[in-house]
Parts: structure tokens; C-alpha cells; sequence
């Protein structure tokens, strides 16, 4: 009977979660695999595609943080085929750095635009064209109305939508799937060596929906989200000294 | 084919235009004149004057002592040559092919053209007719060529329409002067009593030549259609080009819509046809009043896509004033390429697809927010990083030299570079602190030095030498040091980007 219940209640959810606008994917056309442990916040462990997607990134290291992870999961999740629309005030973004997060800058279209006005309507416009695989937004603000403009045309095109808010003031409500808030922190060494490691992040998953929020230490290497153990270099080594 | 055209001339068009301004003009006699010689000469008369003998070249004083009411303005130089570019524009409504005829008014290739307005009868007593309302006499002819329709619109007595290959039998009677001469040679025939054409077009053309010049010869061949004669058009006529007149002026949006979507279509199965596809074209609207209004727009990659172009120009209708109504569509594609036909039922998910709806999508924000705020970027071969990137000129134009990704580089850059407080040491080792905004960043991990060297063929400047250092909280900087480390502190630190 108990076990009927779950089942029932497993059948229940995976029937809700396309009403809710969250596109089921087929099994095994997944690449869920490369975000690591993030993809376990999530229902299924599927990163929801075709959806608007929410960072809150006031300061600047916030925000160059943000653009890498939200690069490295567009370039881990959807096909390298497609362009991706970068909508922006202004061009902030060095496009030759894109590549180290797996995502070809020749595929990316920069649009920038002065007026916050018209660039809602860009990113509403970007979001409903099949022909991107996603959009990145740069913006200030984004109220509730909006989001869920937002939200509707990524419905009906399976766009999938990363809007970067660089006001952190008045935090409404959204209709946003995720919430995410991105920091930067200290980067491991490599085998070892000095200098700089691989980029690493505190992941901050504010918000998300039919998901669990959770925080994560990762860093990007070699093209996927690995999670950071604390201090695994020391462990090691003295485990080496131990045995000489 | 053969060619029709049409000769306009207007007798009177500088005191017409003057009479448009001055209604008291219209029922007294009126000239116009320059002073020549320390003497006023009238250089245009309007039919009234011209009826009481008064001609141009005479002298005011002798024409005042004819008719004492005489009505005596200054001219306009520029007026007539003014005039004939405003008419020929006008005219655009009614033949593509308008050009202005050196000697004076209007020729017109109305090859197929007339059967819209029901016949040549019918066209040119409505290009008569509507230029008399805008209070211009004009005297036109169609012949087979220009020279015949330019003698008969002058000198021709009763019919004004040449049967096609009549214009011998109709340019008999007429004098000399009808060929567009030159003022000597009319004279000499006059005096040697050849006072028709028909006198002379038995002489054997040789004899002519001799006696009368080349220019002679040729004239008169032309005017025989014997000899081609080629006209300058005011506007180049374009191929890929469509047209529609409307019977009435258009008033409303709804109108000017459909007349666009019908030429449209019109546009883009012939594109389709020759397998092309347009850049950039022209909307142009002819209004009523004369005034000429354009629409322009481009495309991201050639297009005969009817309902993706209608939406483009939609986004400008507004732009267009109908005024006193909207008499001539015309639609022009100006830049036109190459576009292979996709087959768009059967691939509806396919890439190419896809991508038709992505330039669709880039063509309607060029429109409404102006080329210059899309880019895309390509590598250049610079390791200035500010230069390292260079713009796309289209949306297909592909990678040809690759991406650098050895060294790492900022996601955000900053440009120009902000001047930072920079605690160093040791000479050429990373910094141990720095200050931006106000902040103290404690270096504990650092990369480099990377030195890039100033293009000394493009600008000027001190090399830079790059660190890419983490702070105590994990943020990371791209850091430069600009010019050798020195005693004197000649060097400058910069702060370059900002690091995931």
C-alpha cells in the first residue's frame, strides 16, 4: 500500500511538471551528467531547459562570476550548433574568453541597447525565435509582470533564458524557474602547483521550483562542473607521507 | 518591340509657375524678364502676351509700348531647369523610363505603359488634363520616335497620336525647324526655299552631308527612325523593380498595405524564380502632391520571404504621410543575392530552419534598434586583447584563423582600463595588494608576469606585463603593469577584467 502511495505520488509529479512549463526530456539524450552535483536539486536531476532562469549579480566580480557558470551551462546543456543571444547595455563581455567555457564566441550574437525598455522587448523577441538555443540578458531590473512575459515566451519556443539582474535592491517575486546567486572564491591549486587554479564558485540556488535549494562549492574544469572537497590536496599527501 | 514615346513641351512653364502664385496674373498679359546689355529682355511670355505679338527676346520698353497693362517680372535662371527635374519626377507615375530633354520639356518612353490608362488616346489626354489643373499647358506626342514626337508636340497642327511607322507622312508638312537644327541651317534652307521637310527628303542624303553638316544628316534620320537616338533617364532603371499605379489616390493605412503586400509579391516570385534573394530595398511612395516618400530596409541574409519582408516594412508604415493621397507604389531591390529555396514544409526542424528564423529575428531588431547595436565577433590576429576580436560583416562569415585559448583570459574586460593603487616589492613579481574603488584586495595567488607588446605599427605605448592574481575572498583580476619596473616609478598598474 505505502509503496503504491509514492508511486502514485511519483506519476502525479512527472504529469504536474509539463503543466508547469517544464519540458520533460527523453532519457538519454541528457547531458545533465556534466553539472555535477547541481543537477540533483532539480526534479528528475533535469536541468529545466526552456525556461527563464534567474542571477542576481549587483557587483562586478558577481556578475564576470555568473557569465561563466551561466557559459558553461549553456555550452554542457544545448547544442553547440545553435547561436546563443547575448543582450546586454553595453559590451562588457571579452567574446575571446568564451571559448575557455566551452561556448564558440563566433556563435554568440551581441545585442546592446541604452534603453531598458527596449531591451525587454529584445529579450521577449530573442526568446520566442526557434532559432537560438538561448539568451543571456543583462539587465537591471526585472518586475514580476515581466518575468512572467518571460516565462510565457519561452513556452511556446523551448528557449532556454539566463537574465542577469544587476540591481539587488527590490527582489520581487518572479516567475522565474531558478534563482541563483553565484560568488566567486578561492581557486584550488592544479596538481600542486602555484599560482591560480581552475575557476571555482560558490553556487547559491536561492529559489527553485519542484526542486530542493541547496549550495554548492564547484570549479570548471576540463569542460564540466566538478564539485570542490575541502582540502583533498593535504589529505593526500599525507596518506603518501605515511606509507614512506 | 518597337519603342513608343512620348515628347512633352511646355510653352509657357516659367510664367505658368509664376501664375500658380499669383492667381491675378491669370487673365493679363505677363512676362518675365533679365537684364542683357544694360537692357530688360523678355525671356518668357505667357499665351495672352504671346497672342498680342509680344515674343521672347524682345525688348520690355517694346513690348510696353504694344500693350502699355503689360505685367513685367523679374526671372528665375534656375527656374526652368528646376522645373523640368520637379516635372520629370512627377512623371514617374506614368512611365518608369522619364528623362529631360536638353532642348527644353520632357521625353518619355511609354513603350507599354499606355494600356493601363485604356489606350495612348486615353494617356495623353490625362497627362494633359492634369497638368492643366495644376495650371501648366503642355503639348504632347507619341510617335515611334523622338524626334517626330518632339517635332509634332511643337509644331504639329491637329493629330498629336503617330500611327506606328507614319511618322514620314506626318513630319511633311512641318518646317525645318522641327528637326531640332541648329539656328544656321535653318536659315539656309529657308533661303534656298526648302520650307518643308517634304522639300528635302528626296535629296540624296550624301549631297546633304555635304552642304549641311553630319548633325544635319543625323537629326533628320533620327527623326525618320532611321538612325536610333539614345536619352539619359533620370532614374537608372532597375531590374529588380515593381510598379503599381492607382487609379485613385490612396488614403488610409489599410491601402498603402495592401498595395505593398501586392507589389511584394509580385517582387518575390520573380526573385524566387531567378533563385534570389534581397538585402536592401526601397518603398517608395509618389504622393498626389509630389512629394516623394521612401521607405528602406535590409536584411541580415538575402530574403524573398513575403511575409517576413512585410513585417520589416511594417514596423515603418507609419512613417507615411498620405497627405493628399498616394498615386504611384513602387518597390525596388536594391541589393540582391544569390539565395537557394528552402523547402520549408517539409523541414519545418530543421537547422536551416532555424536559422531563417534567427536572421528573420535579427532582421526586425536592425529595423527597430539599428544595425550597429547587433554584433557578432570573429578572432583577429592581434594579442592586444582589445584588438584580439573583430566584428562580423554577416551572419555567415566563418572563423578563419581560430580561437587563442592557452593563456587565460577575463570574461569581463574592461576598456578603457582603470588606473589602480598597486603595492609591489620585487620588481617584475605579482603584486602583493591593490586598491580599486576604494577597496583593499590582499593578493594570496597570482599567475604571471604575460607580456604583451604594444603593435608599434598600429599605436604607440608601453608593453604591458599581465597578472592574473586571486584575492583573499576567491575574486579574481586580470592586473597590468604598464612600462618597465623602475627606480623613478615611470610605470603605471591597471586593472584589465574580471575573471569568473
Amino acid at each position: 500500500m505505502q509503496t503504491n502511495k509514492a508511486d502514485i505520488f511519483a506519476q502525479l509529479k512527472r504529469e504536474i511538471l509539463p503543466l508547469q512549463g517544464i519540458k520533460s526530456m527523453l532519457p538519454g539524450t541528457s547531458k545533465d551528467h556534466k553539472l555535477g552535483p547541481i543537477r540533483f536539486a532539480f526534479a528528475n536531476a533535469h536541468f529545466p531547459l526552456g525556461a527563464i532562469h534567474e542571477f542576481l549579480c549587483e557587483e562586478a566580480e558577481n556578475a564576470a562570476a555568473s557569465a561563466g557558470f551561466i557559459s558553461g551551462l549553456i555550452s554542457s546543456l544545448l547544442k553547440a550548433e545553435a547561436s546563443v543571444i547575448w543582450v546586454s547595455a553595453k559590451q562588457t563581455i571579452f567574446p575571446p574568453a568564451l571559448i575557455s567555457f566551452g561556448l564558440s564566441p563566433e556563435k554568440v550574437i551581441f545585442i546592446h541597447s541604452g534603453k531598458e525598455k527596449q531591451l525587454l522587448w529584445i529579450i521577449e523577441e530573442a526568446l520566442k525565435c526557434k532559432g537560438v538555443s538561448a539568451v543571456v540578458a543583462e539587465i537591471g531590473d526585472l518586475s514580476f509582470t515581466y518575468s512572467r512575459k518571460l516565462q510565457l515566451a519561452v513556452e511556446g519556443s523551448s528557449v532556454t533564458g539566463f537574465i542577469m539582474r544587476r540591481k539587488e535592491k527590490n527582489i520581487q517575486t518572479s516567475a522565474a524557474v531558478t534563482r541563483w546567486q553565484i560568488h566567486p572564491t578561492q581557486s584550488q591549486s592544479i596538481e600542486g602547483l602555484p599560482g591560480v587554479g581552475y575557476p571555482a564558485w560558490n553556487v547559491d540556488l536561492l529559489k527553485v521550483r519542484n526542486g530542493k535549494p541547496a549550495k554548492w562549492k564547484v570549479a570548471w574544469a576540463s569542460g564540466k562542473f566538478v564539485p570542490i572537497q575541502e582540502e583533498p590536496a593535504f589529505a593526500f599527501k599525507s596518506e603518501e607521507r605515511k606509507a614512506g | 518591340m518597337q519603342k513608343r514615346f512620348m515628347s512633352i513641351w511646355f510653352p509657357h512653364l516659367s510664367t505658368d509657375w509664376f501664375t500658380r502664385r499669383h492667381a491675378h496674373l491669370k487673365d493679363v498679359p505677363f512676362v518675365l524678364s533679365a537684364p542683357h546689355h544694360g537692357r530688360l529682355i523678355i525671356t518668357a511670355t505667357n499665351s495672352l502676351a504671346l497672342a498680342k505679338g509680344i515674343f521672347s527676346g524682345m525688348t520690355v520698353a517694346d513690348a510696353k509700348a504694344i500693350v502699355p497693362s503689360l505685367e513685367v517680372m523679374e526671372d528665375k535662371p534656375e527656374l526652368p531647369r528646376k522645373l523640368h527635374e520637379r516635372m520629370g519626377d512627377w512623371f514617374i507615375r506614368f512611365t518608369p523610363y522619364v528623362s529631360i530633354d536638353p532642348l527644353g520639356g520632357l521625353i518619355l518612353d511609354i513603350t507599354g505603359c499606355c494600356h493601363l490608362w485604356g489606350g495612348e488616346e486615353a494617356y495623353l489626354t490625362t497627362i494633359i488634363k492634369r497638368l492643366r489643373t495644376k495650371g501648366y499647358t503642355a503639348r504632347a506626342s507619341i510617335s515611334d520616335t523622338i524626334g517626330s514626337a518632339w517635332a509634332i508636340a511643337r509644331y504639329g497642327k491637329d493629330q498629336f497620336i503617330v500611327k506606328r511607322g507614319e511618322q514620314v507622312q506626318a513630319l511633311l508638312h512641318l518646317p525645318p525647324e522641327a528637326l531640332r537644327l541648329e539656328i544656321e541651317i535653318t536659315e539656309r534652307l529657308h533661303k534656298l526655299g526648302l520650307r518643308q521637310v517634304k522639300d528635302f527628303l528626296s535629296i540624296p542624303s550624301y549631297s546633304l552631308r555635304r552642304r549641311f553638316s553630319a548633325q544635319f544628316t543625323r537629326r533628320l534620320n533620327q527623326a525618320l527612325g532611321i538612325e536610333e537616338e539614345l536619352v539619359q533617364p533620370i532614374y537608372p532603371v532597375e531590374e529588380f523593380i515593381e510598379r503599381l499605379p492607382c487609379p485613385e489616390p490612396i488614403l488610409t493605412r489599410t491601402g498603402i498595405e495592401i498595395a505593398l503586400e501586392q507589389l511584394l509579391h509580385a517582387l518575390c516570385e520573380r526573385l524566387q524564380k531567378e533563385g534570389k534573394g534581397l538585402r536592401l530595398a526601397f518603398f517608395v511612395c509618389y504622393r498626389a502632391d509630389g512629394e516623394v516618400l521612401h521607405i528602406a530596409i535590409s536584411t541580415n541574409s538575402p530574403s524573398h520571404n513575403v511575409t517576413h519582408l512585410f513585417k520589416l516594412f511594417e514596423l515603418k508604415i507609419s512613417s507615411i504621410q498620405p497627405g493628399e493621397g498616394i498615386e504611384l507604389f513602387m518597390l525596388e531591390a536594391k541589393n540582391v543575392e544569390h539565395h537557394s529555396p528552402v523547402q520549408e514544409q517539409i523541414w519545418t526542424d530543421h537547422e536551416r530552419a532555424n536559422d531563417n528564423s534567427l536572421s528573420e529575428l535579427l532582421d526586425r531588431l536592425t529595423v527597430k534598434i539599428g544595425e550597429q547595436c547587433i554584433e557578432r565577433y570573429l578572432p583577429d590576429e592581434h594579442h592586444i586583447p582589445e584588438r584580439s576580436f573583430k566584428r562580423a560583416d554577416s551572419l555567415h562569415e566563418a572563423v578563419t584563423t581560430g580561437w587563442k585559448k592557452e593563456k587565460p583570459r577575463p570574461i569581463e574586460l574592461l576598456n578603457p582600463p582603470h588606473l589602480i593603487e598597486v603595492m609591489a616589492p620585487i620588481p617584475d613579481y605579482p603584486p602583493m595588494h591593490f586598491r580599486y574603488k576604494e577597496k583593499l584586495h590582499r593578493i594570496i595567488k597570482a599567475d604571471g608576469p604575460e607580456r604583451i607588446e604594444q603593435e608599434w605599427w598600429i599605436g604607440r605605448g608601453k608593453h604591458r606585463d599581465y597578472y592574473y592574481v586571486e584575492d583573499e575572498e576567491g575574486r579574481r583580476y586580470w592586473l597590468f603593469r604598464s612600462g618597465h619596473y623602475s627606480e623613478e616609478k615611470t610605470y603605471k598598474w591597471f586593472i584589465h577584467g574580471f575573471f569568473p
